[in-house]
């Protein structure tokens, strides 16, 4: 059945970078809805990421800022050394406490945050990566009536991250990126 | 296992009205999304099994209210946090404070004091430390009590020696502190020029001018509202010509202040201009 969506979050660690580099050049610029990345990396560079995806892509590409509005039809990453949450009148709100699951950004946090805000109309990608960040939070999209999407564990790099989730519920999809990259496009 | 919430949206803003009554501390205004995950989190760690448990608990026993603002607030720092916004304040921002008879520096949400001597320690490499004197101020006082030790754990000097030099520190970094065991404690001279007091942005007033305010990753908490607030009580403590910075990813877009302060290059630091 095909739901509407608001927002997608997608959640990755070591081993997604690459998958993002595949599957944001190919989302359809007619999307109404807000993507949003949480990528774990090593923060301390001066690179911005959302620089290193702006020409792949004729979407807008950000890094979020402090009270940032999620705009649909864009694209944001959340900023290294962050954790993201979003308020309810769908701005960003940034936060500089403690790691969560030895990750700042935490998926975890922003997943949540997601879920709370926008309920059914949240959907979320769980990618590859090497610890459990993202698992607890994607099952609370689940159990808020959210649509769930975990790489097939037999091909993410690391698949750490995509097992921890299927661990602890069923999410609707299980997908290869080239059947992620079909199903955003057909939100 | 991540717990539902125990406290909800009526249940917070009933709590942060009561605590700004009964205690003065007005947490109101702070960004909803971060105050009520902070406030679930305190009942998760202090095993508060509702929102009635934590209600009694912050209102009726004073002695819990340190707790409460310490783990409301955020106190997560680190020396030479993002180097190269240090080296920007090393190269471009101190040299020109140097010109002033008297350098004066209010540090906003100086928490445990690691941004405090990282700061201490750009002034005495400009050799204009005789001269400076840095306000350090923060809501909780348990934390500035924390900040006038100078004393660190040692597993962070790794990460600190590596920030410092990133940010175009050219000394011997271990020649600022002592080590003992598992802490360090940064050198006396260092805090000579620095006054420790509690400052709570959201309720008190402007106390002297400066020719520059650091207040990096304190905004984020607030709500736009406050935010507001704030600014203005920055632009009345800014002398003109002097210079605002802020966390790396925190604007005065937003604000007024964005028509008379103008950003030095790339930096979030803006120089007010009139």
């Amino acid at each position: 059945m095909k739901k509407v969506i608001e927002i997608l979050v997608i959640g990755g660690s070591a081993g997604s970078f690459e998958l993002l580099l595949k599957i944001i050049p190919r989302i359809k610029i007619d999307i109404k809805f807000v993507v949003l990345i949480v990528l774990h990396r090593k923060h301390n560079t001066n690179l911005s990421i959302s620089e290193l995806f702006r020409n792949k892509t004729p979407l807008p590409v950000l890094e979020c800022e402090d009270k940032d509005k999620l705009i649909p039809g864009s694209i944001y990453f959340a900023p290294a050394d962050y954790h993201l949450l979003i308020e309810k009148d769908r701005s960003v709100c940034l936060d500089y406490s403690e790691k969560e699951n030895y990750s700042r950004p935490s998926i975890d946090i922003t997943f949540k945050s997601a879920s709370d805000i926008y309920k059914e109309k949240a959907a979320a990608i769980l990618l590859s990566g090497a610890n459990k960040d993202g698992a607890e939070g994607l099952k609370h999209i689940y159990q808020n009536y959210g649509t769930t999407i975990v790489q097939n564990p037999n091909e993410a790099e690391i698949s750490t991250m995509p097992n921890e989730a299927l661990k602890i519920f069923n999410p609707q999809y299980v997908l290869k990126v080239e059947e992620i990259i079909d199903l955003i496009n057909n939100f | 296992m991540m717990a539902p919430d125990i406290v909800g949206d009526e249940d917070l803003e009933q709590l942060l009205n009561e605590v700004a009554n009964v205690y003065g501390y007005d947490f109101t205004e702070y960004s909803k999304a971060s105050i009520k995950r902070r406030i679930n989190r305190i009942c998760l760690l202090d095993k508060h099994k509702s929102f009635a448990e934590l209600r009694y608990k912050v209102l009726n026993d004073q002695s819990y209210l340190s707790r409460f603002i310490e783990e409301v607030t955020v106190n997560v720092t680190e020396m030479y946090r993002d180097p190269f916004f240090y080296k920007a304040l090393r190269e471009k921002i101190i040299p020109k404070l140097g010109v002033n008879p008297y350098i004066k520096i209010w540090l906003a949400g100086c928490s445990t004091g690691e941004e405090v001597y990282s700061i201490s320690i750009l002034l005495h490499e400009a050799k204009l430390a005789h001269k400076a004197i840095i306000y350090a101020t923060d809501i909780n006082p348990t934390v500035l009590e924390k900040a006038k030790t100078g004393v660190f754990a040692i597993n962070q000097m790794k990460l600190y020696t590596e920030n410092y030099n990133n940010s175009g520190g050219s000394s011997d970094f271990s020649t600022y502190y002592s080590a003992n065991y598992d802490h360090v404690s940064f050198k006396e001279y260092l805090r000579k020029n620095v006054i420790f007091s509690t400052h709570n942005l959201a309720s008190d007033r402007s106390f002297n001018e400066f020719q520059l305010i650091i207040c990096r990753n304190v905004l984020i908490y607030f709500d736009k509202n406050l935010q507001d607030k704030v600014f203005n009580l920055f632009d009345a403590s800014l002398e003109k010509l002097g210079y605002l910075a802020l966390g790396s990813k925190e604007t005065i877009r937003f604000s007024h202040l964005n028509q008379t302060y103008k950003q030095v290059e790339k930096e979030k630091i803006w120089k007010k201009t009139r």
